[in-house]
């Protein structure tokens, strides 16, 4: 038998899995960070000197910025004199591999036993992958396929060198430079990511995926993510994220921009599984991420779908610009918070153009000491007229020392604009579980029943593949927890 | 089937049941009358397995073993099953997924196959008809906005599905009109088998007009004060419970 409290005590006891290390060789930077370390990433990239530049602006940026305290979550100040800004598998001497072939078997075996196989024969069929292993991008896959519509898939420092007058065009105009604490360290010194192009009126074959891998020790994670979506094309793009367990805490700080021209639409999932650190809120990732798109064009839609399952400190709020007339942001989201990990994230949909429209569905589960803050700001400028938005945010509490909390700002400046909000706070209760138990399903199938339940109206948003995998990826998550 | 043997149980200290005897062999119905606050509810949660009580003397032995051994789900699968006072809401889950699980459950322990999806279905609407339930509603989440008496016939659609050996029918009847009250004893009446059997705890006569009992219990302050046979119901219902409690004091 097992009573409310044995389930909520044994929740702390679940286990990893992707928490292994690979051991391989790495040409690593000493931690520290100076312009010279700058001057080093940009150079090891083979980046022009604009981008340098861009670098070493933000950098000198950062330098007057204080890292902000208004998020509901505690930490030790982070020492970024003793993280290590590059990491990158493969010796210092060694050309980079130019094909997948070339990649060091350690490497693929490692995306192997993460469930995301890069070799030509046991590759995920309809998905696209790009690879990112700490500083770089180990490989992509099917990009023949996407050549063949005019698809650019390739890790960032690729389109660098190959697409150099996309990125410049549209690098920073979503997320600038001088944005936020964590997006301008990012600017400074960021590394490698997936960058996409669909160009007009196609819609692409492929769902594209990039897997962020975190290996090195006293590393940061630093990947920046832009995609592109030209007049009336479509793209489904999913990330996903693990790392090795590990006592001390390591900081990613990632910057996604996304930019819809006019009828594109753009679909964003995130499955973010980061070590969440021990029970005693020991190790583990801290995310601070900065993810942001606009509708740029009439009639555009951005769509954020995240499952945020990982990480001891998730700090993101994906959001949209609606500056197109008639243009849709969605944000839905499931962030479980377990253990002693805390969570504040949410959303921003900035309202500017006529007739907008967003919806914000947001599913906080909050479970062991876990703290869980929803923080979503609706805005409505004044010559947005008949904007539309509904908010939906609904907490899940397990047990009895974890925390749901919920932070709504609305601003607006157009009196025509409807804008709704509607939350709620429930409980597992033990009226639930023994209703479960008395015909015959068992506490542990009871609390994934109505752990999917409660998320059910995030999942169906994720392409179908990954809605699987997040709805597998919740059970494990909640393994255990009951005796 | 099941023996209580001097069932002595309380909540937090204070005493509910006061040492029940009770034995019910198998093709036999039984119903337990008794006034608010008598113990009914307690004594039928504290068979399911519900967590809380403290039971302080006793034994409850079914089909050779002890109840009180086993988890409220291992009860389940040994065909023990209780239809609730209160059917509990659990949102987002939906119906036709839980009572699938749950008849997997079942059918997992007795070493049958899963049904899946396309069998269960059938399996299903064969039984739905019997309860006359709208099939809508096993579209939406477990009795979540459901009515009173939805959420009744959906116990003894439950019931059906899960076709136990002792069903305890904790007062199935509160909250139903008369039609209602019909079907969901049609329902019960027609699971009734020579191999099974079922407890009734009612506060009401009417609902032993359409599930005829074998023996009436009557329970006071948590003690089984008086048995006999139906006509004991009607003698209640005209007569209300003072006279028993009066008989007891003398």
């Amino acid at each position: 038998m097992s009573s409310e409290s044995e389930v909520i005590d044994q929740f702390v006891e679940q286990e990893y899995k992707w928490g292994f290390y690979t051991d391989v060789e790495t040409d690593t930077l000493p931690p520290g960070l100076n312009e010279d370390v700058i001057r080093h990433i940009s150079a090891k990239k083979e980046e022009p000197e604009w981008l340098l530049d861009w670098r070493l602006k933000a950098f000198r940026h950062w330098q007057t910025m204080e890292e902000p305290r208004w998020p509901h979550v505690n930490y030790e100040p982070v020492d970024y004199q003793a993280i290590s800004y590059y990491s990158a598998p493969g010796a210092k001497d060694k050309d980079r591999p130019k094909s997948l072939d070339e990649v060091d078997p350690k490497l693929l075996e490692t995306y192997d036993k993460l469930g995301v196989p890069l070799h030509e024969r046991e590759r995920l069929a309809g998905v696209a992958v790009d690879a990112v292993f700490d500083s770089v991008s180990v490989g992509t896959t099917h990009q023949e396929e996407l050549a063949k519509h005019g698809v650019i898939f390739c890790s960032f420092s690729e389109a660098v060198r190959e697409h150099p007058e996309l990125i410049q065009k549209y690098l920073g105009t979503v997320v600038p430079y001088t944005d936020n604490f964590f997006a301008t360290l990012n600017s400074a010194v960021f590394s490698d990511g997936s960058f996409v192009y669909i160009p007009k009126g196609v819609r692409c074959p492929l769902e594209l995926s990039t897997y962020f891998r975190i290996n090195a020790a006293e590393t940061g994670q630093f990947e920046r993510t832009l995609i592109v979506a030209d007049e009336g094309s479509h793209v489904s793009y999913l990330e996903g994220c693990t790392a090795p367990m590990r006592d001390e805490n390591q900081l990613h700080a990632a910057v996604v921009e996304l930019v819809a021209l006019g009828d594109a639409e753009i679909k964003y999932s995130t499955v973010q599984n980061w070590y969440p650190g021990d029970e005693d809120g020991h190790g583990g990732i801290y995310n601070f991420v900065t993810k942001r798109g606009i509708c740029k064009g009439d009639r555009s839609k951005i769509c954020w779908t995240q499952v945020e399952t990982g990480s001891a400190i998730t700090w993101k709020y994906p959001s949209v610009i609606l500056r197109g007339d008639d243009s849709v942001g969605e944000f839905y989201s499931v962030a479980l918070a377990n253990l002693a990990q805390q969570a504040d994230t949410g959303t921003k949909m900035i309202h500017l153009g006529k007739n907008t429209r967003s919806t914000i569905i947001s599913k906080g589960i909050s479970a062991g000491k876990g703290q869980n803050s929803y923080r979503g700001l609706v805005q409505v400028g004044k010559n947005a007229t008949k904007a539309r938005n509904f908010t939906q945010c609904d907490s899940l509490l397990i047990g009895s020392r974890c925390g749901a909390h919920t932070f709504p700002y609305i601003e607006v400046k157009n009196p025509s604009a409807k804008v709704e909000h509607e939350a709620t706070t429930s409980k597992i209760g033990e009226d639930q579980i023994f209703y479960c138990n008395a015909r015959g399903i068992e506490t542990q199938d009871a609390v994934n029943m109505i752990v999917n339940g409660f998320c059910k109206e995030v999942f169906r948003e994720l392409p179908m593949e990954f809605a699987m995998e997040a709805q597998a990826l919740m059970d494990v998550s909640l393994e255990g927890s009951v005796g | 089937m099941l023996e209580i043997k001097n069932l002595q149980a309380g909540v937090e200290g204070k005493m509910i049941l006061n040492g029940i005897d009770l034995s019910i062999n198998a093709g036999e119905v039984h119903a337990i009358m008794g006034p608010n606050g008598s113990g009914k509810s307690t004594l039928a949660q504290l068979l399911a397995g519900r967590e809380g009580y403290e039971i302080s003397a006793g034994s409850v032995s079914y089909k050779g073993q002890d109840l009180l051994d086993l988890g409220p789900e291992e009860r389940v699968r040994e065909g023990f099953f209780l239809a609730f006072q209160y059917p509990v809401e659990i949102p987002g889950v939906n119906t036709t997924y839980f009572l699938r699980a749950a008849v997997n459950a079942l059918r997992e322990h007795r070493g049958e196959p899963e049904l899946n999806a396309v069998d269960f279905l059938k399996l299903m609407r064969e039984k739905i008809q019997l309860l006359e339930l709208d099939e809508s509603l096993l579209k939406r989440s477990v009795n979540e906005g459901f009515s009173g008496g939805e959420k009744k016939r959906a116990e003894i659609l439950q019931m059906a599905l899960l076709d136990p050996t002792f069903a305890v029918l904790d007062e199935t009847d509160s909250g139903l009109d008369i039609d209602a009250l019909k079907v969901v004893a049609g329902g019960v009446n027609h699971l009734k088998r020579a191999d099974n059997a079922q407890l009734v705890i009612t506060h009401y006569q009417r609902l032993l007009d359409y599930i005829v009992p074998d023996y009436v219990h009557v329970l006071v302050d948590g003690r089984i004060v008086k048995s006999g046979p139906k006509e004991l119901a009607l003698e209640l219902e005209e007569r209300g419970y003072d006279w028993i409690i009066e008989e007891q004091a003398a």
